[in-house]
C-alpha cells in the first residue's frame, strides 16, 4: 500500500502539474530557446537547402579539370613546362586528356586580306594561342570545320583555329573556300571554327594555331600550362600527383591545380551564408538558456512556501531538486519541440517561395533534444537552490 | 482525558536548540515532553518564546542540538535525513497559520497532497482526501480554488490534506492565527471533534483563550515549559 517514499512518477506529475499552472510563464520563459532554436534550425535547413541548389547549377564539367602550370615566380621569368609534361601526365590513373596551352607574344594586328587598306578601320589585334590537339579534347572544344591533326602538326603546316568570336570579328562566317587569316605577314589558314568550350574559354576569342607552327612562326619555345580532364572526382588526387609526374626532380617548380570540388564549395556557401546566422542562433540559444535559468529560479523563490509544505509533508532534498530539474528539463523540451518547428516551418516557407526543392536534414530532428539538455543546464542551480532551503525557514510566514 | 499507561506518541527529553551566531541564541533550553496517544495538548507561550522552534523540532523540521527526541518510540536524534522525510511523511501532520495551499489546484487536489511522499497511489490518496473533505464539512467544495474559500474553510482544507496519510500526530502553528472569531472557533471545534475521534494534536498558540479549548495546556517562556 504505502512504500514509504514517493513513487517513481511522482516527480514527473508533480512537475507538469507546475509547469502547466503557469501557461503564461511557461511561454515567456521558453521563447529565448525556441526562437535561438528555430534559428538554428532555419538556417541548417536553408544553408543546406541553398547549397544544394548552388550545386546543381554549378557546371559539373569544370570541376573534373585540372591544370598545371609553372610556379608563379618562375613563370615570371619564362619558365615554360617540359616537352614531355603532357606525356607524363595522361600516364597517371585518373586522367583522360591533356593538352598543352601557351599563349604567344603577338603585337600584329590580324586580317583577312594581304595587303592594308587604308581606307579600312584599324584591323583588331586578336590572342594567338598555341594548343596541342590533346588540349582541343581536354577542354571539351565543339569545332565546325576540321581541328588540326598529326600530319599538320609534324609538318608544322600554317593552319589555324579560330574561336567564334575571333572569326565574327574577322568576319569569316563560312569555311567553304579555305578562308585565311594574316597575323602581320604570316598567313594562316582557316581549318575549323572553335564555337564552344568547357574550359578556357579565351579560346573563343583567340587565333589557335599547332604548337609546331607556333614554333616556326611565333618563336613558341615551350608550353605555358597543361590542361587535364579527369575521371570524376579524382581532380583533388591528380593535382596532388601531377608536379611529382611531371618534374620527379623538382616538383616545387609546378603548380597544379583542381577547382573547388562540389563539397568544398557547398562548404563555402554555406559557410558564407549562415555562420552570421549559426552565431546569432547560438547567442539567442545562451540567452534563452539564461533565461531558463532565470525564471526557474525566481520560481523556486515565489514557491518557497510550497518547498516548504513539500517537505512537511516528506519530501527529501531529492524530491525537490528532481521535480524543479523536471520542470526545467520540460520548459527546454518544450521550447525545443516548438523551436524546431519553427524552424523547419521558416525553412519551408522560404524554399517554397524561392520555388527550391527543400531538404530536410533528419539530423535536425535531435533539436528538441538539444532543448531537453538546455533545461537540465539552466535547471541546476535552481533545482540544487529548491532543494537545500531549510524547511524551518521555507515555512515561517510570509 | 488520557487513558493512563497510554502510549507516549513524543517524549522529548532535555532538549535543547541553540542559534548559532554571534552571541548564540539559546531558544529551547531543557525542555522535557510527553504527549500521549489521543491528547489535545496546547503550548501557550508570548512573542519570541521559540513555539514554533519547538514546533520545527517536533515536526523533525529542525533538529535539537540537545537531549533527545523519541517519535512513536523512533529515536529521531539519530536519524538521517531521508528516515526524517520518512517519519514526516507517515507520521505528522501539518497545519500552518498561513495554510499553504497550492492556488492553482483544487480543494480536492490540495487535499490529495497528502501522503504524496509516502507513495500512496493517486486514486487512494484522492479517495481518502474525498472522505476526509466530507468529514471537515467541506466536500461541496471540492472543484473550488483556494482562493473563493473563506479563512476558516482553508484552514479545514489544510486539516484535511495533513490527516490524508494517516498520522500519529497533528501539529498545528498558529492554526487561528489568521482567522476571524467565527472562522477560528469552526476549526476549534474541528479540533475538539477529531480529538473525541482519538487523533493527537498538537496545538501552539499566543491566545490563551484558544488553548483552552485543549485537553492540557503547558507554557512556554523563554524557551523554557512549565505546566
Ligand atoms: N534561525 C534562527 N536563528 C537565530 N535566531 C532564531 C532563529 N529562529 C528563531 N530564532 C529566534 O528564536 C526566538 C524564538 O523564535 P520562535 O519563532 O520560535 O518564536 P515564537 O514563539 O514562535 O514567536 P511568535 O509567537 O512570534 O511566532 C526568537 O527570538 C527568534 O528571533
Ligand atoms: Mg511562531
Amino acid at each position: 500500500m504505502s512504500r514509504g517514499r514517493a513513487r517513481p512518477w511522482t516527480h514527473v506529475v508533480e512537475a507538469m502539474a507546475g509547469v502547466s499552472a503557469r501557461p503564461g510563464r511557461l511561454v515567456l520563459t521558453m521563447v529565448g530557446e525556441a526562437l535561438g532554436l528555430a534559428a538554428l534550425v532555419a538556417t541548417v535547413s536553408l544553408a543546406g537547402t541553398a547549397s544544394g541548389q548552388v550545386a546543381d547549377h554549378f557546371d559539373r564539367a569544370a570541376a573534373d579539370r585540372v591544370t598545371v602550370q609553372p610556379e608563379e615566380s618562375r613563370a615570371e621569368r619564362g619558365a615554360v613546362l617540359p616537352a614531355d609534361a603532357e606525356e607524363r601526365i595522361r600516364s597517371l590513373e585518373g586522367v583522360e586528356t591533356a593538352g598543352t596551352l601557351t599563349r604567344l607574344e603577338v603585337d600584329d594586328p590580324a586580317r583577312t586580306v594581304p595587303v592594308v587598306d587604308p581606307q579600312a578601320p584599324p584591323d583588331p589585334t586578336l590572342p594567338v594561342l598555341a594548343a596541342s590537339p590533346g588540349l582541343l579534347d581536354a577542354v571539351d572544344a565543339e569545332i565546325s570545320g576540321r581541328r588540326y591533326d598529326a600530319g599538320h602538326v609534324a609538318r608544322a603546316d600554317p593552319v589555324a583555329l579560330l574561336g567564334a568570336a575571333a572569326a565574327r570579328r574577322l568576319g569569316i562566317t563560312d569555311l567553304a573556300h579555305g578562308p585565311a587569316v594574316f597575323v602581320g605577314d604570316r598567313a594562316l589558314t582557316v581549318v575549323g571554327i572553335i564555337d564552344a568550350v568547357d574550359a578556357r574559354g579565351e579560346l573563343v576569342d583567340s587565333i589557335v594555331v599547332p604548337e609546331s607552327t607556333a614554333a616556326r612562326l611565333f618563336g613558341w619555345q615551350g608550353a605555358q600550362s597543361l590542361q587535364v580532364e579527369v575521371a570524376p572526382g579524382a581532380a583533388e588526387t591528380i593535382a596532388r600527383q601531377a608536379p611529382l609526374a611531371i618534374t620527379p626532380t623538382d616538383p616545387g617548380a609546378l603548380l597544379a591545380s583542381a577547382p573547388p570540388t562540389d563539397t568544398t564549395l557547398r562548404e563555402r556557401v554555406q559557410g558564407d551564408v549562415s555562420s552570421l546566422l549559426v552565431l546569432l542562433g547560438i547567442v539567442t540559444l545562451v540567452a534563452g538558456g539564461v533565461g531558463i535559468a532565470n525564471i526557474m529560479l525566481l520560481s523556486v523563490m515565489e514557491r518557497v512556501g510550497e518547498i516548504g509544505l513539500r517537505r512537511a509533508l516528506g519530501a527529501t532534498r531529492g524530491d525537490l531538486m528532481t521535480q524543479f530539474l523536471v520542470e526545467s528539463a520540460t520548459v527546454g523540451l518544450l521550447g525545443g519541440v516548438v523551436g524546431t518547428s519553427l524552424g523547419f516551418g521558416t525553412s519551408m516557407l522560404v524554399a517554397l517561395a524561392r520555388d527550391w526543392a527543400p531538404v530536410l536534414d533528419a539530423r535536425l530532428l535531435a533539436a528538441p533534444l538539444a532543448g531537453l539538455v538546455i533545461g537540465v543546464l539552466a535547471g541546476a542551480f535552481p533545482a540544487w537552490r529548491a532543494g537545500s532551503l531549510e524547511p524551518a525557514e521555507a515555512l515561517r510566514t510570509l | 482525558m488520557t487513558a493512563a499507561g497510554a502510549p507516549a506518541v513524543v517524549e522529548l527529553e532535555g532538549v535543547g536548540r541553540t542559534f548559532g551566531g554571534n552571541p548564540p541564541v539559546d531558544v529551547l533550553r531543557d525542555v522535557d515532553l510527553t504527549v500521549t496517544e489521543g491528547e489535545f495538548l496546547a503550548i501557550v507561550g508570548p512573542s519570541g518564546s521559540g513555539k514554533s522552534t519547538l514546533l520545527n523540532v517536533l515536526g523533525l523540521l529542525d533538529s535539537p542540538t540537545a537531549g533527545h527526541y523519541r517519535l512513536a518510540g523512533i529515536d529521531t536524534t539519530t536519524a538521517g535525513e531521508r528516515r526524517r522525510a520518512g517519519l514526516r511523511a507517515a507520521r505528522l501532520g501539518f497545519v500552518f497559520q498561513a495554510f499553504q495551499l497550492l492556488p492553482h489546484l483544487t480543494v480536492l487536489e490540495n487535499a490529495s497532497l497528502g501522503g504524496l511522499y509516502l507513495g500512496l497511489s493517486g486514486r487512494e490518496r484522492a479517495l481518502r482526501a474525498e472522505r476526509l473533505l466530507d468529514r471537515v464539512g467541506l466536500a461541496h467544495r471540492r472543484r473550488a480554488r483556494p482562493a473563493t474559500l473563506s479563512g476558516g474553510e482553508r484552514q479545514r482544507v489544510a486539516i484535511a490534506r495533513a490527516l490524508v496519510a494517516g498520522p500519529s500526530l497533528l501539529l498545528a502553528d498558529e492554526p487561528t492565527g489568521n482567522l476571524d472569531t467565527a472562522s477560528a472557533a469552526s476549526v476549534l471545534e474541528l479540533f475538539e471533534e477529531l480529538h473525541a475521534e482519538g487523533t493527537t494534536i498538537l496545538m501552539i498558540t499566543h491566545d490563551p483563550g484558544v488553548a483552552a479549548r485543549a485537553s492540557r495546556g503547558v507554557r512556554i517562556v523563554d524557551g523554557r515549559l512549565s505546566a
